[in-house]
């Protein structure tokens, strides 16, 4: 074959890749079901086999690393990473609302008030997170500047604690809250505002009656974007909280390194990425029932 | 909406803005603090940064995390681009179910995927490594890309396409010539994020490498675990500064094409 005819051979293959989806679907679609979905079909798999005797797992079926987050122990974690990841969301909210709010009546600085907001939220999470340490510290920045001043004698322990895992966590998220929540208020109508006005409403029964139930899809969507991955986080709890504080996210990653039970890390695992899935079909039913809305 | 905020309202935002903000700037301004102890400003040096040449794990890890974000970035926004024409130029069965699937990767906490990875690594017995590395990274990368460059599949107008094709082009002069030129912006978007999300992953990275093969942020994870010496802000102020830059150009490739 001459390499005139081999070039348009090549030309015909991939004119006919380019004509239907499926070659273009392979590449991705093949990688996709072979290393995200079969590892996350082998984890489901390894939460119900008994544990084996050298780490890994043994044959065989078995319910029991279920039933032991029935154990007081796991309760109690269960309930401080839901309850933690519910503080946070709602701390997001309350700070993040009034920021989103803001940033939709800021006129011209609009762009650059979201791209304060943006570049954090885009910085490395392990910076992120070690910037936190280093300001609180008990030599860190916060202590020294208190202590400087005399306002207090001795360092404050502010690392390690719950107080830590909760800030790491908001900063971490707040940017979730604001921008889905800046993209409803964005898309609210000044004119509903200027009629509420003329029709008597004062600021804050505007605020109330129009804004607020307007801009619930966004609240809706900035909850859940929240309390979805802090439900799962791991580096917060894990730099700032110290062993006490743990959450499930730490669990599940202590099974698989130090505890060496994978079963038990896989059912962790598995309950925790239910709990996601639950979180994304409400999320896309809210998305779903507002109009061109997606964040 | 405009107007007048008020004023306990302007507070609040301030407050916020400067949460979200002194951390990293504090960070960054003591990476060049002589003392390596105190918290109080004692000079200016750049001695942190010079010591930073001098470790070869942080030297090793760089040299790992620019090998697997680069192979992780070509893969990645190869596979996704061409899903992404699939799911945007070609209707199919399932098509729907795919686009819904495809968001499953965004959420999926990093910790689940990571073991779930080392799971699957585990079973068929392959030994952890940059290749084990590459493999997760591109898995969690392909979804960004994919989602990226179908929003700007979406924006573009199919119908020169469909001229092009009319007027007796075929199918691979329509894509260098049509659809490659509009669709660039996006895909240079999609590939610089695939590769910060690669360059800063440490989660599933951490699971799933093996001896030898940790990148960057593995070894400073282990660095701000055992102790907080000035080397992590200023090796942390490298990587701020080179995300901001990344995110930047990013952000004017994607911009620059919906104008």
């Amino acid at each position: 074959m001459t390499p005139a005819r081999r070039r348009g051979r090549l030309r015909r293959i991939v004119n006919g890749a380019l004509r239907r989806p499926g070659p273009l679907l392979v590449p991705a679609g093949g990688w996709l079901l072979l290393f995200f979905a079969l590892p996350l079909a082998i984890m489901a798999a390894y939460s119900v086999m008994p544990r084996g005797t050298y780490g890994g797992v043994d044959p065989g079926f078995t319910l029991e690393h279920y039933a032991r987050f029935f154990d007081p122990l796991y309760l109690s974690m269960l309930q401080r990473t839901t309850v933690t990841a519910l503080v946070c969301t709602a701390i997001c909210l309350l700070l993040g609302y009034p920021v989103a709010y803001a940033i939709a009546r800021a006129g011209p600085r609009k762009n650059l008030l979201l791209l304060l907001v943006v570049l954090p939220f885009w910085s490395s999470f392990l910076v992120r997170t070690f910037a936190m340490i280093f300001l609180l510290r008990d030599s860190g920045f916060i202590n020294g500047l208190l202590l400087r001043l005399g306002l207090i004698d001795a360092p404050l322990t502010l690392l390690y604690t719950p107080f830590a895992v909760m800030v790491g966590l908001v900063y971490t998220f707040l940017p979730f809250m604001i921008l889905p929540v800046y993209a409803s208020l964005e898309r609210l109508d000044p004119s509903l505002l200027e009629a509420g006005a003329v029709l008597g409403a004062r600021p804050a029964a505007r605020f109330r009656r129009i804004v607020l139930p307007l801009s619930m899809p966004g609240v809706v969507a900035g909850c859940l974007l929240v309390f979805v991955p802090a439900l799962g986080s791991f580096i917060p709890s894990d730099l700032l909280g110290g062993a006490k504080h743990m959450l499930i996210g730490n669990l599940v990653q202590n099974q698989f390194t130090a505890a060496r039970n994978w079963p038990f890390g896989s059912a962790a695992s598995f309950v925790v990425m239910l709990a996601v899935l639950l979180g994304v079909l409400l999320y896309l039913r809210q998305r779903d029932r507002m109009p061109g809305g997606t964040v | 909406m405009s107007g007048r905020l008020p004023r306990w309202l302007g507070v609040v935002v301030a407050g916020v803005y400067l949460f979200l903000h002194l951390p990293l700037l504090v960070l960054i301004a003591f990476s060049f603090n002589e003392s390596r102890f105190s918290a109080a400003w004692t000079g200016f040096t750049l001695e942190w940064y010079r010591r930073l040449l001098e470790r070869e794990d942080i030297l090793l890890g760089l040299r790992n995390s620019l090998i697997v974000g680069l192979t992780t970035t070509a893969l990645a926004t190869l596979g996704g681009t061409l899903l992404a024409l699939a799911l945007a130029r070609h209707r199919f069965r399932g098509r729907r179910v795919a686009e819904s699937l495809l968001y499953v990767p965004l959420v999926t906490p990093e910790i689940v995927v990571g073991i779930s990875l080392l799971s699957l690594f585990a079973a068929v017995r392959i030994s952890l490594g940059l290749g084990t590395i590459i493999v997760a990274h591109v898995a969690f990368c392909l979804s960004f890309v994919t989602v990226v460059v179908r929003a700007r599949l979406a924006d573009m107008d199919s119908a020169l396409e469909e001229a092009a094709l009319t007027l007796g082009a075929d199918e691979l002069s329509v894509f260098r010539r049509v659809t490659l030129p509009q669709l660039a912006p996006g895909i240079a978007a999609g590939a610089l994020l695939a590769f910060i999300l690669s360059f800063d992953d440490y989660v599933i990275t951490s699971l799933v490498a093996g001896s030898g093969s940790s990148t960057l942020p593995v070894v400073v994870y282990g660095m701000v675990r055992r102790t907080i010496e000035p080397t992590v802000n200023a090796i942390s102020t490298i990587v701020l500064v080179v995300t901001a830059v990344l995110i930047y150009l990013a952000d004017r490739l994607s911009r620059g094409y919906a104008r």
